[in-house]
């Protein structure tokens, strides 16, 4: 991009919005993972408990969720969708300044509110969905402004084709706004207390969390993460998306089936089974049009392997992918009912969602990050080198977290259900605990590489962009010298 | 119709995808409400006394979801660990369910009764005085903290708001009465509410401590109870799987 250019397309495009939300991406990211290295470390040493209320699992355990599934990636997608929606219709954002600064502010602030009242013991108790319910309120707020401004911008687009990578963006709005209002649904104590009760009970109140639940992962971790996929992944590689055909079966077959599948969380307990049967039926559906999007987008890169060896971004994109196909080909097993038998309950499924929230989801927006970052600043990337140092700590990091939990979760799971020559159980529970002490302590081994990872690429973009306003600064001086001469 | 029609119309492409992301959830959860069967006829189970509601809500505040499941599963080694596995009716009044997702510590579905009370204010303290191999935070704080139970009626009528039968008019005490006996409808009355708590406080010394009502208190009478409503005993094996 020639240096001209910059300030033609700032004019052109909202990206002083895209800038605020990828840098509170980034410090919402560090901040999550560090919870959750934090959170990790308090299962492998207990004492970091340290008896204080405010930091105990239990409390520290929604602010590590919360930070980095509506912080970190929360944050990223409304920067990247915004981008995204603004290139690719060619349309500068709607609602003028105000609104989507609306949503900015909006955000930032449940979750910074989101935060104190976790720690300060105000949960709904839900995962995933723990603000309690003026929070809830808000991020509705939030939700609507969002949805306008991105419907409106695909409105008044100059382009005639609506681009794939917003199909995804849209079908996330949507579906969180729907999932979101249902899963919420509470009657305050009073109107002044922050606590409430969910409308639901026992078993309807189940169903209804994990359909959000898993949802949350499905719209907000998956296809929301794909629109960043289809648009930077064929930027990055430099070549049109693979097959358009396939994106299109993608994004239905994705959008039908994820709704139904919530329920295998909740195998063999008081749900009725049909439910849960036909949950694990679409659950393993699911798997077609995953891995369809998986292959479209590696095979984007199909006449340019090369660039794996040359290029640290695509790199992290195309191993975002691979993970992706890993964690939606272990998620329909796990979601068979035998396995899960053995799986539920237990670390794997805590490795699991890690694959794909460390491996595809941050991996994602990490390489797009790379890839957005500079082009914002109009400069570009301060080192690529520190980029590959990065990929390295971000897989080992993954890597041992997942194999960790596979050693934990599957060796727990062996452990509850194995009883000895007499038919008693042969373990306590409690040998179990200590059984999964090793696991542990490499878990958030593996967690603290990917949050090293993430502090190099803070350096390194903060470097990345004040490099960027320094250049900008001098030429801005060089240039009035010019015009006094 | 060609795909193309809806990449080029927003409007299109937005009430197809709502549709279709609709499909789902309407199907799985709407029969749920109505379907009976989802949740069995069963004997004891009754709302919480306005102790245990209190006791609940520290559960929810702590975050004891987040390692404990309240959800026994049909196996065979669940049953000899656990007991009988759970049955939707035991958390029929559950605003919200705690079956949880996660045993970094075991169930707790029928933890009532197991332990006895200085068991369970001691271990809640200081776990590993009692289990030296556990991982479990301590909860010093709710032995200190007196409980808060100004809000105690407001809380019940929240309850019934959601549909758990505590009773504020004379006909919903009467209904109660009938169906859960006149010594817990008594219970159960919103009215009740602060002459109740104080009284079960005293009756059963919770927390070791009969001067105050503590935090601790309101969740040690929460554990006892948890699991202890349905008497197994009264129905023939086998009877639970017909509503599975």
């Amino acid at each position: 991009m020639s240096t001209n250019a910059v300030p033609v397309a700032t004019e052109q495009y909202n990206y002083g919005i895209v800038k605020k939300f990828a840098i509170m991406a980034m410090i919402w990211g560090v901040l999550g993972m560090l919870a959750g290295v934090y959170i990790a470390s308090e299962l492998a040493w207990p004492f970091l408990n340290f008896n204080i209320a405010e930091i105990t699992f239990g409390r520290l355990r929604p602010v590590h969720t919360t930070l980095v599934i509506f912080g970190f990636g929360g944050s990223a997608l409304f920067a990247t969708s915004y981008y995204i929606v603004q290139r690719t219709c060619q349309a500068r954002l709607w609602g003028g300044r105000l609104l989507p600064e609306l949503t900015f502010w909006g955000w930032q602030l449940a979750l910074v509110l989101g935060v104190i009242t976790y720690m300060a013991g105000y949960t709904q108790g839900r995962e995933y969905a723990e603000f309690v319910w003026p929070i809830d309120l808000l991020i509705t707020v939030v939700w609507v402004i969002y949805f306008a401004v991105f419907a409106m911008t695909l409105v008044k687009r100059s382009q005639p084709h609506i681009y794939v990578a917003n199909w995804f963006f849209m079908a996330f709005i949507l579906a969180t706004a729907l999932l979101h209002i249902f899963n919420n649904l509470q009657v305050p104590v009073a109107w002044n207390s922050l606590e409430s009760y969910s409308l639901f009970a026992g078993v309807q109140d189940a169903m209804t969390q994990w359909w959000y639940g898993h949802n949350a992962v499905g719209f907000f971790l998956t296809a929301a993460f794909l629109g960043m996929m289809y648009y930077f992944v064929p930027k990055q590689a430099g070549r049109p998306i693979y097959s358009y055909r396939l994106s299109i079966v993608h994004f239905w077959a994705l959008s039908f089936l994820y709704m139904w599948v919530g329920a295998h969380h909740l195998h063999w307990t008081a749900l009725p089974d049909w439910v849960s049967t036909l949950a694990a039926t679409f659950s393993i559906l699911l798997l077609l049009p995953s891995w369809g999007g998986m292959i479209n987008g590696i095979m984007t890169l199909s006449g340019a392997w090369e660039k794996l060896r040359t290029d640290p971004i695509m790199l992290f994109l195309i191993t975002a992918l691979a993970f992706y196909g890993m964690s939606t080909f272990e998620g329909p097993m796990m979601s068979l009912k035998s396995v899960n038998a053995l799986s539920h309950y237990t670390d794997w499924t805590v490795g699991h969602v890690h694959s794909g929230a460390l491996g595809w989801v941050a991996m994602i927006t990490i390489g797009s990050f790379y890839h957005l970052i500079p082009r914002l600043w109009g400069t570009t990337l301060y080192s690529t080198k520190l980029v590959f140092v990065h990929f390295w700590l971000a897989t080992i990091g993954v890597v041992l977290y997942i194999v960790a939990l596979w050693v934990a979760g599957i060796g727990q799971g062996l452990m509850l259900r194995a009883f000895d020559q007499y038919g008693n159980l042969a373990y306590t529970f409690i040998e179990t605990v200590t059984f999964m002490h090793i696991p542990y302590v490499v878990r958030a081994i593996g967690g603290a590489f990917f949050l090293s990872g993430m502090l190099l690429m803070s350096y390194n973009l903060y470097m990345t962009i004040s490099g960027a306003r320094q250049s900008a600064s001098t030429e801005g001086r060089d240039a009035v010298a010019a015009a006094a001469r | 119709m060609k795909h193309e029609s809806i990449e080029i119309n927003s409007g299109l492409l937005i009430v197809l995808t709502l549709m279709v992301i609709s499909i789902g959830g309407l199907v799985e959860i709407v029969p749920l409400f109505h379907i009976e069967e989802t949740v069995e006829e069963v004997d004891g189970v009754r709302p919480y006394t306005p102790l245990e509601l209190r006791g609940r809500d520290i559960y929810v505040r702590e975050g004891c979801y987040t390692c404990h499941s309240q959800m026994i599963r049909p196996f065979r080694d669940e049953m000899l660990r656990y007991g009988h596995y759970s049955l939707a009716a035991e958390s029929q009044y559950d605003h919200p369910f705690q079956w949880g997702s996660k045993r970094t510590g075991p169930d707790l579905a029928r933890v009532g009764g197991k332990y006895s009370n200085e068991w369970q204010t001691q271990h809640l303290v200081d776990p590993q005085s009692l289990v030296p191999e556990s991982i479990m935070p301590g909860y010093p704080w709710l032995l200190e903290d007196e409980l808060d139970y100004s809000q105690i009626e407001a809380r019940m009528v929240a309850q019934a708001r959601v549909g758990v039968p505590y009773s504020r008019t004379q006909s919903e005490y009467e209904a109660n009465v009938e169906q859960f006996g006149q010594e817990m409808a008594d219970k159960l009355h919103v009215s009740n509410g602060v002459e109740v708590l104080e009284a079960q406080a005293a009756a059963e010394n919770w927390d070791g401590d009969p001067d105050r009502i503590t935090e601790m208190d309101a969740l040690v009478a929460y554990l006892q109870m948890l699991g202890t409503m349905v008497d197994f005993s009264k129905y023939e094996d086998g009877h639970f799987n017909q509503f599975r």
